[in-house]
C-alpha cells in the first residue's frame, strides 16, 4: 500500500510537468491543426534561460523564474513569426509546417550543443529558495520531494489560471472561436494572426515554467526536447486540441509510466508509452477527449 | 577474374577514404530514394524510417551471422521484413489524417529502437559487433543504378502520377477514381523496403550494429536530404544525397555546426523555396529541353509585352 501511494505521488509530480508541456502542443494544434514539434526545443531553451538568469545574471529566484517564462514566450512568438507565418500567409500544405517544425527543432537543439555545449547543467541548490533546499517531506511512510510538491502546486495554479482565462475572458473566447472556425471568427472581427501569436505566447510561457521546473528536478541539457516527446504522446493520448484532454492524458500517462516502472521494470516504461500511443491511434485517434478527426480528411 | 578486376580498380581508382564516402552515399541514396517516393511524391511525412532501416539491418545481420545464409537472401529478407512491418503500420494509420500518420511513425521508430535495446539475441543496447564484411562499392553502386531506374519508372508510370495526384489534392484524386489509401500504401511499402535494403547493406559494411544508429536523428537526416534536393524530383534527391553525405566529410572541423546549418537551411527552404534545389526539375535531356522551352517562351512573352508597351507609348 505504501509503495502504491509513493508511486502515485511520483506519478502526479511527473504528470504535472507533462501537463504543462502538453498544453502547449494542444493549444497550437487547436488553432493551426498541426503538431508543433519544435515546442520541445522551446521548452529546452526556457530551461537554459532560467538557469543562466539565475547563475550568470544572478537574479533572485522568483524573478529569474518569471523572466525565464516571459523570455520563452517571446522565443515561441519569434519562432512563429519567422518560421510559420510565411507558410500561413501562403496557405502552404500541412507537410511544409511539419518539415519546418522539424527544421526549427534541429536548428535550436544543435545551436545549443554547438555554443553552450552538450554537458548537462545542474541548478545550484544554494540559489534555490530555502523551501526547496532541504530534503523531502515525510508524511507517515510517504516521501514527498520538495521540488515535486512545488511542481505539482505551480502546475495546478498555472493550469487553473489557463482554464479560467480561456473560459472567462474575451481573449480566451477569441481563442475558442478561432479554434472552432478560423474563417468565421475572422469575419466576426477576431484577428487570426493575433490569436496565433497569443496561443504561441501562452504555450511558450508555460513551456518556460515547465523547462525550469524540469531542470530543477533533473538537469538542463540540450536533448531535453527528446524527453518532451512524452508530453506530446500525452497530448495525443488525451486528444490533440483539447486542453482538459491534454491534462488528463498527461496525468494518466505519467501514472501508467510510474506504475509500470515500479511494478514491472524501468525498461518496459518507454516501450509501454509508445505502445499506448500506437494503440490509442488505432482505437481512437482523436484521443480521450479530442474532437473527431474524420472531417479533416 | 571479375573480382580481381574489381579489386584492382578498387585499389587504384579510389583511395579507401573516398571509397568509404562513396559507399555511405550509395547506401544513403537507396534509403533517400524511398523517402523521396513517400515524402516528395506522395506528401506523407515520416519520423520513423530509421526504424525500417533498423529492421532491414538486423534481419539481414541475423540471416548472415546467425543463420549463415547467403548475403543476397539476407538483403531480400531485410527488405521484405521492413515492407511487412510497414504494411501493418500503414493498415493501422494511413486512413487517418497526415498528422496522425507522422505521430504513429514517430512512435514506431522509437519503439523499434527501444525493443532492440532489450533483445540480447542481437546484442541489445551494447550493440552487435564483428558482422561479416559483405557490402562492397560495386554492389552498392549497382543497386543504386537499379533502384534509381526502378523509382524513375514508378514515378513516370500511371501509378506515379496517381501518387502525385494524392499529394496535390487528396479529395479530388479520390473523386477521379484513385484509391487514395492504396496509393499511400504503395508509397509507404516501397519506401520501407528501400530503407530495409539500405539497412542490410549498412549492417554488412560497418560490421557492427547499435540501436542508437537508427534513432530519430537518422530518420530526420534522411528526410533533410529529400528536402534539400527538392520534393518531387529524383535527380534532386540524388543531388541532395551526394551533397549532404559527401560535404560534411570535407568540413569535419565544423562537425558540430553541421546540424545547425541543416536545421536553418530546412526552414529557409520551406519558407523561401519549398521545391528545393531542383524543385520538380529533372536533369535529363527532356527535362532540360522542357525548362529551356519554358524559358524561351517566357522571354518571348516578355519581348512581346515590351513591344506592346512601346507601341502603346508611340
Amino acid at each position: 500500500m505504501n509503495q502504491f501511494l509513493q508511486q502515485l505521488v511520483n506519478g502526479l509530480s511527473i504528470g504535472s510537468i507533462y501537463a504543462l508541456m502538453a498544453v502547449g502542443y494542444s493549444l497550437v494544434y487547436s488553432i493551426m491543426n498541426f503538431s508543433n514539434f519544435a515546442h520541445g526545443s522551446v521548452i529546452m531553451l526556457g530551461a537554459y534561460l532560467g538557469f543562466f538568469l539565475l547563475t550568470l545574471v544572478g537574479l533572485p529566484f522568483g524573478l529569474a523564474f518569471f523572466l525565464a517564462a516571459c523570455g520563452t514566450a517571446l522565443i515561441a512568438v519569434i519562432l512563429e513569426r519567422l518560421a510559420y507565418k510565411p507558410l500561413r500567409d501562403r496557405n502552404a500544405p500541412f507537410l511544409y509546417f511539419i518539415i519546418t517544425a522539424m527544421g526549427a527543432s534541429i536548428f535550436i537543439d544543435n545551436s545549443v550543443i554547438a555554443t553552450i555545449g552538450p554537458t548537462p547543467k545542474t541548478f545550484p541548490t544554494q540559489l534555490l529558495p530555502s523551501f526547496l533546499q532541504s530534503g523531502s517531506i515525510k508524511l507517515g511512510a510517504l516521501d514527498i520531494g520538495r521540488i515535486d510538491l512545488a511542481m505539482f502546486i505551480i502546475t495546478a495554479v498555472c493550469l487553473v489560471a489557463l482554464v479560467l482565462f480561456i473560459d472567462f475572458t474575451k481573449l480566451g473566447k477569441a481563442i475558442q472561436a478561432t479554434a472552432y472556425n478560423m474563417k468565421a471568427s475572422a469575419l466576426m472581427g477576431i484577428n487570426p494572426s493575433f490569436v496565433v501569436i497569443l496561443v504561441f505566447a501562452i504555450g511558450g510561457f508555460l513551456a518556460g515554467i515547465a523547462g525550469v521546473l524540469y531542470g530543477m528536478k533533473y538537469q538542463v541539457f540540450p536533448q531535453m526536447s527528446g524527453i518532451t516527446l512524452k508530453s506530446f504522446i500525452a497530448a495525443v493520448f488525451g486528444g490533440l486540441g483539447s486542453l482538459p484532454g491534454a491534462m488528463l492524458g498527461s496525468l494518466l500517462l505519467a501514472l501508467i509510466e510510474t506504475f509500470v516502472s515500479g511494478y514491472v521494470s524501468t525498461q518496459m516504461r518507454d516501450i509501454f508509452a509508445f505502445c499506448i500511443l500506437i494503440a490509442m491511434l488505432v482505437i481512437r485517434p482523436s484521443g480521450i477527449m479530442g474532437k473527431t478527426s474524420e472531417d479533416k480528411a | 577474374m571479375l573480382s580481381q578486376v574489381s579489386d584492382f580498380l578498387g585499389q587504384t581508382v579510389f583511395t579507401v577514404y573516398i571509397q568509404q564516402i562513396i559507399v555511405m552515399t550509395g547506401i544513403n541514396l537507396i534509403a533517400v530514394l524511398g523517402l523521396s517516393i513517400l515524402t516528395g511524391f506522395t506528401g506523407l511525412f515520416s519520423f520513423g524510417h530509421g526504424g525500417f532501416m533498423a529492421i532491414g539491418a538486423y534481419v539481414a545481420a541475423i540471416f548472415v551471422a546467425r543463420l549463415r545464409l547467403p548475403f543476397a537472401l539476407a538483403i531480400l529478407a531485410g527488405a521484405l521484413g521492413a515492407a511487412l512491418v510497414s504494411l501493418l503500420i500503414g493498415r493501422l494509420t494511413l486512413k487517418l489524417k497526415g498528422d496522425y500518420f507522422c505521430i504513429a511513425t514517430m512512435g514506431f521508430g522509437e519503439a523499434v529502437r527501444i525493443i532492440l535495446n532489450n533483445v540480447n539475441y542481437v546484442g541489445g543496447a551494447r550493440g552487435w559487433e564483428s558482422l561479416p564484411l559483405l557490402t562492397n562499392i560495386w554492389l552498392v553502386l549497382g543497386l543504386d543504378v537499379v533502384f534509381v531506374v526502378l523509382t524513375w519508372n514508378l514515378i513516370n508510370s500511371r501509378h506515379g502520377r496517381n501518387l502525385v495526384a494524392v499529394r496535390e489534392e487528396e479529395l479530388a484524386s479520390q473523386m477521379a477514381g484513385i484509391d487514395v489509401f492504396r496509393y499511400k500504401m504503395i508509397a509507404l511499402v516501397a519506401s520501407a523496403a528501400l530503407a530495409g535494403v539500405a539497412g542490410a547493406l549498412l549492417a554488412n559494411y560497418l560490421q557492427f550494429l547499435r540501436p542508437t544508429m537508427f534513432n530519430m536523428g537518422k530518420s530526420t537526416d534522411l528526410t533533410i536530404m529529400v528536402i534539400f534536393g527538392g520534393l518531387g524530383s529524383i535527380s534532386g534527391t540524388i543531388a541532395g544525397t551526394i551533397l549532404l553525405t559527401g560535404l560534411p566529410e570535407f568540413f569535419r572541423n565544423f562537425a558540430q555546426w553541421r546540424l545547425v546549418v541543416y536545421g536553418l537551411a530546412v526552414i529557409v527552404i520551406m519558407v523561401g523555396r519549398p521545391q528545393g534545389v531542383m524543385g520538380g526539375f529533372e536533369l535529363t535531356p527532356s527535362g532540360v529541353r522542357k525548362s529551356l522551352a519554358s524559358r524561351k517562351a517566357r522571354l518571348a512573352l516578355e519581348a512581346e509585352v515590351r513591344a506592346a508597351e512601346r507601341e502603346g507609348k508611340a
